[in-house]
């Protein structure tokens, strides 16, 4: 009856989704890789395992999180239902703790004592450094030099936090660049030290890892939605920098055909103008940190500088199983530019009393046009990844005012 | 039999060791390039490797990362690069050259025609630092068929069961990257240099050249002792930094560091 390609035959053995995926590194990090992979596939469906996570979710991540109705944005909008899932009101304000808890547990079991993640907009290092203080470990941060400048705020979290954040001065000084020198350090202190990363990219098994851990999102926004409106959501929108909020939230409906899915990239000043951060939609199939996916490259196989005025979405590549969904046509990618961000970020804020992360106001932006064209029975889960307080400093400065 | 082949035999058959400088193709500028490959081969380089510029060279230290970037800023292609090798074997037909890089560039230009134009210019193998065996399904036979050697690395994580593997599915030499670390980083440790080219030979016949840690005459001299090559890098590119819009005093050191290494490595 269903066309629908077998979503849980992904990965295979070896990290592939389809042509996408793999392991694409240098020799110094195969042994490591296996190691995890193989510490991974022990502990996944390990009881305890699974009671420790879960565990850390609810009392120390606060899960599950809400799904909200947004009446009045709905009702200013003016089409269907608008609901919002709220993971920026988990701890330390984002989705990416999801991720963070359930690698430091991983971490834990393979005996390291030092920590290292790449961040773009500060989440996911701020998140990094709060599991990292909690399990007493040492920790550090690569962060673009710009992306320092412009997320202030979370460079302070994180020293507060004991960690070490070293701003990545080559390249564009964004988040490629901050993964480039956390993969340095990766192969210069493999012994000890374990690799956080922050989204489903980077060599296999840290795409299909981080989907896991994130997956606990569109579990509960599933339940949720048949607990609170008596029905699956019929669409589900998403921001998408490498990936991981939106796999979470839509991996657990992907069997559920009537649900339609979008993943809304950077579209910075415009793709007609270059200055984006949409491979999905104006890139091609190559292969860069570890893995092959769609990437912003020139016709010669050189990344390009992305620009999003949000940090956490101002990279080149995306997360194989996007590449891999996108593919399929099960998803749709579409994209939203700067200006509409910003503009959703205002709105949401004044409407609702919700301030989202500049990351999320992408899809809040895409959810709202969507939203115009679905009658007013339809309801749509929007993905909250996370709050906007980090982005403050940025609104501000493009007001023209200083904070 | 190949050049690289070739190559090896002849060197020990009059018990010496390869030395195998590495540049980046196009640093400080495309133009220059086939005149340091000349230098460093009159200086007794018997195997070059040229790097191919990459935006983002992960597994490379700062010295590499920004001579990618000059090479980079200065419009060098992996189709200038081939172009380079073709200019080089109008005067010299027998040093071996190996294309050392990241797959992207490789893929971009597409597998077949890479290897096509590899051959049709001379290149005598290719070394990509981010394609492990397991990931070479596509490339390998493509280059088997057109003989074009597929180097690989072995580090120091590599466990014996994987040297095996490797082992089985390199051609030409195998690479044995004597630190954790990326190029460019601290001084190497010989003795354990040694017991890890011990395991390799017990799985290959292939020659092991080393490389990752060495700077000097000395560093090369003791590295020879236990490995059929000794690969330098960021020491000569160090030079080309120091030295840019200077190409004749580039090659006059890249001369300088590769002679003394020449000697050191042939004295008994
Ligand atoms: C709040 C928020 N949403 C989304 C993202 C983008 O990451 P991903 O696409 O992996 O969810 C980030 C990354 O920093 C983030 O901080």
């Amino acid at each position: 009856m269903s066309d629908l390609p077998d979503f849980s035959s992904v990965p295979d053995e070896r990290g592939h989704f389809g042509i996408y995926g793999g392991r694409f590194v240098s020799e110094t990090l195969m042994g490591a890789l296996s190691e995890l992979e193989e510490i991974y596939a022990r502990l996944k469906d390990d009881a305890k395992f699974r009671a420790d996570f879960d565990y850390d979710l609810a009392h120390y991540v606060g899960r599950p999180s809400p799904l909200y109705f947004a009446e009045r944005l709905t009702e200013k909008v003016g089409g269907a239902q608008i609901w919002l899932k709220r993971e920026d009101l988990n701890h330390t304000g984002a989705h990416k703790i999801n991720n963070t808890i359930g690698q430091a547990l991983l971490a834990k079991h393979t005996g390291k004592t030092r920590v290292i993640a790449e961040t773009g907009a500060g989440q996911h290092g701020v998140a990094t450094a709060t599991v990292a203080a909690r399990l007493g470990m040492k920790c550090v941060v690569y962060m673009g030099a710009d992306d320092v400048e412009r997320q202030k705020l979370n460079v302070f979290r994180m020293k507060l936090l004991g960690a070490e954040v070293v701003p990545v001065t080559s390249g564009s000084r964004t988040l490629k660049d901050a993964m480039n020198e956390a993969m340095r350090d990766w192969v210069t202190n493999v012994d000890d030290t374990f690799y956080i990363i922050g989204t489903v990219a980077g060599p296999h098994p840290y795409p299909m890892l981080v989907r896991d851990f994130q997956c606990v999102i569109g579990r509960e926004a599933r339940a949720q939605s048949l607990a609170q409106a008596d029905k699956l959501p019929d669409a589900l929108v998403a921001c998408v920098g490498g990936g991981s909020n939106a796999i979470g939230l839509f991996h657990p409906f992907l069997n559920d055909e009537s649900v339609s899915m979008y993943g809304v990239e950077a579209a910075g000043d415009g793709i007609e103008t270059g200055r984006h951060a949409a491979p999905l939609a104006a890139g091609r199939p190559g292969v860069l940190h570890g893995n092959r996916t769609y990437l912003m490259e020139t016709d010669d196989g050189q990344i390009i500088e992305t620009h999003s005025v949000s940090a956490g979405l101002d990279y080149p590549g995306v997360g194989p199983e996007h590449a891999w969904l996108k593919d399929t046509g099960r998803v749709n990618y579409v994209s939203v530019t700067d200006t509409e961000a910003l503009n959703a970020f205002r709105e949401l804020t004044r409407v609702e009393g919700i301030m989202p992360a500049l990351e999320s106001s992408h899809a809040v932006a895409y959810a709202e046009k969507l939203a115009r064209e679905m009658p007013k029975d339809k309801m749509i889960v929007v993905n909250l990844s996370g709050r906007g307080d980090k982005d403050i400093h940025t609104v501000a400065s493009l007001d023209h005012i200083e904070v | 039999m190949s050049r690289i082949a070739n190559c090896f035999e002849q060197l020990s058959s009059t018990g010496r060791k390869a030395l195998i400088p590495f540049i980046t193709a196009g640093d400080p500028a495309p133009a220059h390039t086939v005149g340091f490959m000349h230098a460093m081969v009159e200086a007794g380089a018997d195997i070059i490797e040229l790097g191919v510029p990459f935006s983002d060279p992960m597994a490379d230290g700062p010295v590499i990362q920004l001579a990618c970037e000059r090479s980079l800023a200065a419009g060098t292609s992996l189709s200038g690069v081939l172009k380079m090798v073709a200019e080089f074997r109008q005067s010299n037909s027998d040093t071996p050259v190996v294309l050392m890089g990241y797959l992207n560039p490789i893929e971009a230009m597409g597998y077949e025609v890479f290897a096509d134009r590899c051959v049709e210019v001379g290149v005598d193998g290719v070394l990509l630092v981010d394609l492990p065996p397991e990931e070479s399904g596509d490339v390998a036979p493509l280059f088997r068929e057109r003989h074009l050697d597929l180097v690989f690395l072995l580090a120091p994580t590599t466990s014996e069961e994987r040297v095996a593997l490797i082992a089985k599915a390199g051609s030409g030499y195998l690479y044995y990257v004597s630190l954790k670390g990326v190029t460019g980083a601290a001084t190497l440790d010989v003795d354990s240099v040694q017991a890890k080219v011990d395991t390799i030979r017990k799985h290959t016949k292939l020659p092991v050249g080393v490389g990752f840690g060495i700077k000097d005459a000395d560093s090369a001299k003791a590295v020879s002792a236990v490995a059929d090559g000794v690969v330098v890098g960021s020491a000569l590119v160090q030079r080309i930094a120091d030295n840019q819009g200077r190409p004749e005093v580039i090659s006059g050191q890249l001369q300088e560091v590769l002679s003394a290494m020449r000697q050191a490595m042939d004295a008994h």
